[in-house]
């Protein structure tokens, strides 16, 4: 590929009289913060490379140099509207670490925290989803019906976006008083409000024609490229971590998971959304469940030392399989924090669904990725 | 690469001779920091209950995926240590690549999790840790095989020419191709074999270390 006199990772491409390279971003609104080179064919797409990195902040180096509780606030930061399950895997590996024992209520409350998060991300992904397919209500529904939730977890953590509320030893405050009634009146509300998309988005078929059978990745494929989440579930996996390695409490609760067979664009984009009428079953079950009363947080010494050893955890997010892997060396910080993210691990997949198709199909099948850039850069 | 090594398929024997062996790993790496006798008591009241609770139990699967690894490839492997849900494999470079093979065709482990580097500079050695999972063996839904693997480590390191060099799995696990690239640029670590050795998350043109070396100081600290 590269020739002898230039470096490893650089290579030089011969121009082409028919074959036309675009680069798609990392400018352009319709790519996120990243580019993504395609070659196209008259309108067939050939060869896609995607290039990320360019909002990468190093947020694995800065872990090394911060202790285990300094290090919340920043790791949430590559996916901000999910910043409750991005933290999740990084606290339990922490706490197995430090050896903390977490009460159930914490338990609890961050099931119902993690799951208005999955909402929250969903709702802000569809909406973009929405506005790139041409659909302008399901940009204004989504960012409107999130905003419930967010005044939610406002009342909760007392942040709307960028929450740093689960911390090593639980969370970091209890829940405001008669929380329980307003949550569980919101969430109704919520449920009601996104059974409505189905009218106007999911069952229309404009919707339909633009995605079906666009972009299908087969079965084989999604396990041998080891994609997560939403997407591995669109093409008939039935794996959620949340059922398949309980953590916290999920083991107790009352909810399933969504698998749909074909693959393709709309199931991808179907699957987050049923996804959140499960989060609203989870939280009305946790809701119930909770004990009412007792202590949320285990009193940390200042500076913990981690036990030696490496510990790797991970929770379903938004996007899929969340994976934190800690190696301590006995200090008071971590000696490496390796966040396996589930936009990088999907990301594998985008080349392999987009070959084949039409540039114009571009938009519905790499939002339908669930991608999301920044998380996929750290 | 490696020549298709004839696989006989392994027929498990329980013997009770293999807990014995998998134990001591796991001990030492809990008592080892502690040299003098009275700080090793201390750790010990703390750390007992967890696993004497769980050790008739629940890592009766995970020690079974254990002895299968060590069983095919004898001394070439070690356990790193055997816990609930997770077990962990050291090998050397030059058999990562059988083991993984072994573990794709034999332990049915079908995608990776995670690929992360570890930089040990008092080792001279960069560890790459790829954590294995399957979707399609429901018994190994909750299990998660760490091998690990370690390369030289170079003080003055030229990224792709110099010893720092491990077998690329990406034949055996199509999902490792994007990881090893990060792995690549963010420790030096050539992965030969790999048919894509570009720069993924860093821009084109830096110059500087690998930045997850531990020698890589970020600014200001």
């Amino acid at each position: 590929m590269s020739s002898p006199t230039l470096p490893p990772g650089l290579a030089i491409q011969k121009a082409d009289e028919r074959i036309m390279t675009l680069n798609v971003g990392p400018q352009h609104p319709g790519s996120g913060h990243m580019r993504i080179i395609v070659q196209i064919d008259g309108d067939y797409i050939v060869a896609c490379d995607p290039d990320p990195g360019y909002v990468h902040r190093g947020e694995e180096k800065m872990a090394e140099y911060r202790n285990y509780t300094l290090n919340v606030p920043h790791l949430e930061r590559p996916v901000i509207h999910d910043s409750c399950n991005i933290l999740y895997p990084y606290v339990l590996a922490a706490e197995e670490l430090l050896g903390l024992e977490i009460s159930e209520r914490a338990k609890y409350v961050r099931v119902i925290a993690s799951e208005l998060n999955r909402c929250i991300y969903t709702q802000y992904w569809l909406a973009i989803y929405g506005i790139f397919l041409g659909h302008s209500t399901m940009f204004m529904w989504p960012a409107g019906d999130r905003e419930l939730l967010i005044d939610l977890m406002e009342k909760m953590t007392g942040a709307r976006v960028t929450h740093s509320y689960f911390i090593p030893g639980g969370i970091r405050n209890d829940l405001p008083a008669n929380f329980e009634d307003v949550c569980l009146r919101q969430v109704n509300y919520f449920e009601k409000r996104i059974k409505e998309y189905a009218d106007v988005f999911y069952n229309n078929p404009i919707l339909i024609s633009r995605t079906e059978k666009t972009g299908i990745l087969t079965r084989e494929n999604a396990i041998k490229l080891g994609t997560t989440g939403s997407v591995l579930r669109a093409s008939g996996i039935d794996y959620d971590v949340r059922k398949k390695e309980p953590y916290d409490v999920y083991d107790e609760l009352d909810f399933e998971t969504n698998v749909m067979k074909s693959g393709d664009s709309y199931a991808r984009s179907r699957i987050p959304w049923l996804d959140m009428m499960e989060s609203c079953r989870i939280i009305r079950d946790a809701l119930q469940k909770m004990p009412k009363s007792g202590s949320v947080r285990v009193k940390l010494k200042p500076n913990p030392k981690g036990e030696l050893g490496s510990v790797y955890k991970r929770v379903e997010s938004g996007r899929g399989a969340l994976g934190c892997y800690i190696v301590s060396d006995k200090k008071v910080e971590p000696y490496r924090v390796k966040l396996s993210v589930p936009s990088f691990r999907n990301l594998i997949a985008l080349p392999h669904l987009l070959i084949g198709e039409k540039l114009g199909n571009m938009p519905s099948v790499y939002w339908s990725l669930n991608y999301w850039p920044v998380e996929a850069d750290r | 690469m490696s020549s298709d090594s004839e696989k006989e398929t392994v027929e498990k024997k329980p013997e009770e001779s293999k807990p014995t062996e998998t134990k001591p790993p796991e001990k030492p790496s809990t008592a080892k920091p502690d040299a003098p006798k009275p700080a090793a008591a201390k750790p010990a009241p703390a750390k007992k209950p967890a696993p004497a609770k769980k050790e008739p139990e629940l890592p009766a699967f995970e020690k079974g995926v254990a002895d299968k690894i060590i069983e095919k490839f004898g001394e070439k492997t070690t356990i790193s240590f055997v816990k609930p849900d997770r077990v962990g494999i050291k090998v050397g470079r030059e058999d990562i690549h059988n083991v993984a093979e072994f573990a794709r065709d034999t332990l049915n482990y079908d995608h990776v999790d995670s690929v992360a580097g570890v930089d040990y500079p008092a080792d001279k050695e960069i560890e790459v840790v790829y954590h294995l999972s399957s979707y399609t063996d429901p018994t190994l839904s909750r299990q998660i095989l760490e091998l690990a693997t370690r390369a030289q480590r170079e003080e003055d390191p030229i990224p792709g020419n110099d010893a720092t060099k491990l077998p690329s799995l990406r034949d055996i696990f199509y999902s490792v191709e994007f990881h090893e690239r990060e792995i690549f640029e963010m420790l030096g670590v050539y992965f030969e074999g790999h048919p894509d050795n570009r720069r993924l998350l860093l821009p084109e043109d830096w110059a500087d270390l690998p930045p997850l070396r531990k020698d890589f100081r970020n600014k200001g600290r």
